[in-house]
């Protein structure tokens, strides 16, 4: 595999990497080695501050050093604008890794008679690169010789002369050049002489915002993007947008993420989202969407994975009062670094500066999760057309990384009749579980639903279930569904009454026929003993007749026996029969 | 200054890169100036910059053969092969001897 990368970095035209994010991924690795690149903008573009960028890069990270060759600022002056960006450029004059000139002319004390040449700029700038050793050589801008040195004709000829010169010399060089009237990509036709790559820098202002935008109009012999592409002059320098580019070829993770929320994931195939996918969260004002991305949050940092949050509406502080205030405490997290939230006001800066910022913030904080709130807030005022790549990008960069992420997205007239979700068409192509908050009206009071309206790669609930949030946290309770609309909020907790009591009729009314039961059979039992005992007793009466009337017959046999011998017989038994009685 | 109350001293300085024929034609003109108009008010210093590339710097020399008028106050420069008498008598601010 190096062989063939190898063999593919000679066969093409030797490139050198600026080192600035997303030029390199623009032009395919870098400005034509060797060769100038000429940066033509209007006033103000940042074409000094891409130069600039460019050298120390150069010198820092490519072990190339450069020469800046200055004709408008002062080294002071470029020293001073370039801190802002983190560069410090006296340290890399001491340490021989850039050398700064700065070429003056004042037009006003020099007099010009009989031929001459520029050969002093070659010796100065020959010089220059002598001493440090310079593989890299910026212009900025040469054009201010045309307003000190009368004979345009000498100077048009000599810069042809300096710009060939250059290119014998190996020195990638940067020229930078003003915009031009009309179409004209220079004032004065650079573009002429220095063929080899063309750069164009523009700053626009629509709505009130800026866009600074970069393109490459000309990269000879090497394909490049050629669409304009947004760019930001930042803390850490420069940025073309796309910092990544698009690809569809990230990773898919199997494994499974806890929204925090047991019976939302019970509603995701009973384990949640997927890890690495980009969850949606969108709803009206006022759903809840935001504790679910604190609730997101807090799931992540309770497993000890880092979160980073990013809120376009409330400040930190407000974040941790009022998600307390539903049972979530993220105060621990944040003192534990595991939490960091990232608040700043969506029109402080465009769309592609906050993903700038975003993109910079992730590659330092290496998040798990990233909660955005709301999305939709950076999208204000911006078309579809534009919007729409920046956030895939956004997207595709999280996913690259592995990183599951979460977005609330604010819809606009989502209340019901109108179906939200199609205020969100847009993103929602883009995102793997879409969860919607809706707010239903009913009954004198305003409820909350979620449901999951698609969540890619598992079978998930199609079920509807209220939203609650109380002191105690976030839950989803199941709805009733009435005759012809689902119950929530008061009539859900009444119907729920209603269907406790009839049971609980249903129960005594059991009860008492169990009661009525026993005590039938109680009866009938005490029925059968008094029987019984009537029975009894007949039989005894029955056995003392009989006993009597045995009794007697024995008796009148017995007499009569005693008679038959009293008639017929002695004294003495007729004496005893008579003491008997 | 002070030594020479009433004349001025003319510091000059002539920048050049080798023995160019606009070098040599600059240095032949201006040696004819100044004998004519600043016989003993001068003095010329040559800099050859391919000798001595780190002086180009100093007086800001971007075209070559530049002369550069050190004094009198203020600094005055004028490029090219001086070979308009007028003019560079203009750039030197000198008053032409009448002659």
């Amino acid at each position: 595999m190096p062989k063939r990368i190898h063999s593919l970095a000679t066969t093409d035209l030797p490139k050198a990497p600026t080192g600035i994010t997303g030029l390199d991924e623009i032009t395919g690795g870098g400005l034509p080695a060797g060769r100038p690149t000429l940066v033509c903008g209007a006033a103000g573009c940042g074409k000094t501050m891409l130069a600039a960028e460019f050298l120390v890069r150069g010198a820092t990270q490519f072990g190339e050093p450069g020469v800046f060759m200055m004709f408008e600022e002062n080294p002071a002056e470029l020293t001073a604008n370039v801190r802002s960006l983190g560069f410090d450029l006296d340290q890399l004059v001491q340490q021989n890794k850039i050398a700064l000139h700065h070429v003056h002319i004042e037009r006003s004390e020099i007099e010009e008679t009989g031929e001459y040449d520029l050969e002093g700029l070659f010796i100065r700038l020959g010089h220059a690169i002598d001493s440090i050793g310079a593989k890299r050589v910026v212009l900025d801008t040469v054009e201010a010789l045309f307003a000190g040195l009368p004979n345009h004709a000498i100077l048009r000829a000599e810069l042809r002369r300096l710009f060939r010169w250059l290119k014998d010399r190996g020195m990638t060089a940067i020229i930078t050049g003003e915009k031009g009237e009309g179409n004209a990509i220079t004032r004065y036709g650079l573009e002429e002489y220095v063929a080899d790559c063309v750069i164009t820098l523009d700053h626009r202002v629509t709505e009130q915002i800026s866009t600074r935008r970069l393109r490459v109009l000309k990269y000879r012999g090497s394909a490049h993007g050629t669409n304009e592409y947004p760019f930001l002059i930042g803390e850490r320098g420069f940025s073309v947008l796309p910092i990544t580019s698009l690809r569809l070829d990230h990773a898919a993770p199997a494994g499974r993420l806890s929204t925090g929320i047991a019976r939302l994931d019970e509603m995701l195939d009973g384990q949640g989202v997927f890890g690495g996918s980009s969850v949606l969260v969108s709803g009206a004002p006022g759903t809840g969407k935001s504790s679910i991305g604190a609730k997101f949050a807090d799931a992540a940092c309770r497993r000890g994975e880092r979160t980073l949050l990013f809120a376009y509406e409330e400040s930190s502080a407000q974040i941790l009062r009022n998600m307390r205030s539903i049972g979530i405490d993220l105060a621990p997290w944040v003192k534990k670094g595991l939490l960091q939230i990232h608040a700043s006001r969506p029109a402080l800066s465009g769309l592609e500066q906050h993903l700038v910022a975003m993109h910079d913030m992730v590659q330092a904080f290496r998040p798990a999760v990233v909660v955005v709130d709301p999305i939709s807030n950076l999208t204000l005022e911006r078309s579809e057309a534009e919007v729409m790549p920046t956030l895939m990008r956004l997207i595709d960069f999280l996913k690259q990384q592995q990183i599951t992420s979460l977005f609330t997205s604010l819809t606009t007239g989502g209340t019901g009749a109108s179906a939200p979700e199609d205020s969100q068409v847009g993103v929602s192509s883009l995102m793997d579980t879409w969860l919607l908050l809706r707010n239903v009206e009913f009954n004198g009071e305003r409820n909350r639903l979620i449901y999951v309206l698609k969540s890619r790669g598992m079978p998930h609930s199609n079920q509807v279930r209220e939203f609650v949030l109380g002191n105690a946290g976030i839950d989803l309770v199941d709805v009733y569904l009435g005759a012809d609309r689902v119950l929530t909020g008061t009539a859900r907790v009444a119907q729920a009454a209603h269907e406790r009591s009839a049971a609980e009729l249903r129960r005594e009314d059991h009860e008492r026929k169990l009661r009525q039961l026993a005590a039938k059979r109680k009866a009938i039992e005490a029925q059968i003993a008094a029987l019984n005992a009537e029975g009894e007793a007949e039989a005894a009466e029955v056995k003392f007749v009989i006993a009597q009337e045995s009794l007697q017959a024995t008796t009148t046999q017995i007499n009569s026996a005693a008679m038959a011998q009293l008639r017929g017989g002695s004294k003495a038994s007729n004496r005893r029969t008579k003491g008997k009685r | 200054m002070n030594t020479m109350a009433e004349t001025k001293t003319y510091e000059l300085r002539l920048y050049v890169a080798g023995q160019t024929a606009k070098s040599l034609a600059a240095l032949a003109n201006l040696k004819s100036i100044c004998e004519t108009h600043l016989a003993g008010q001068y003095r010329i210093e040559i800099i050859d910059l391919m000798k001595t590339p780190h002086l180009a710097a100093g007086d800001q020399i971007i075209a070559l053969p530049t002369l550069v008028r050190r004094l009198p106050e203020p600094i005055k420069k004028i490029i090219g092969d001086l070979s308009n008498e007028e003019r560079v008598l203009v750039g030197l601010d000198v008053r032409p001897v009448k002659g």
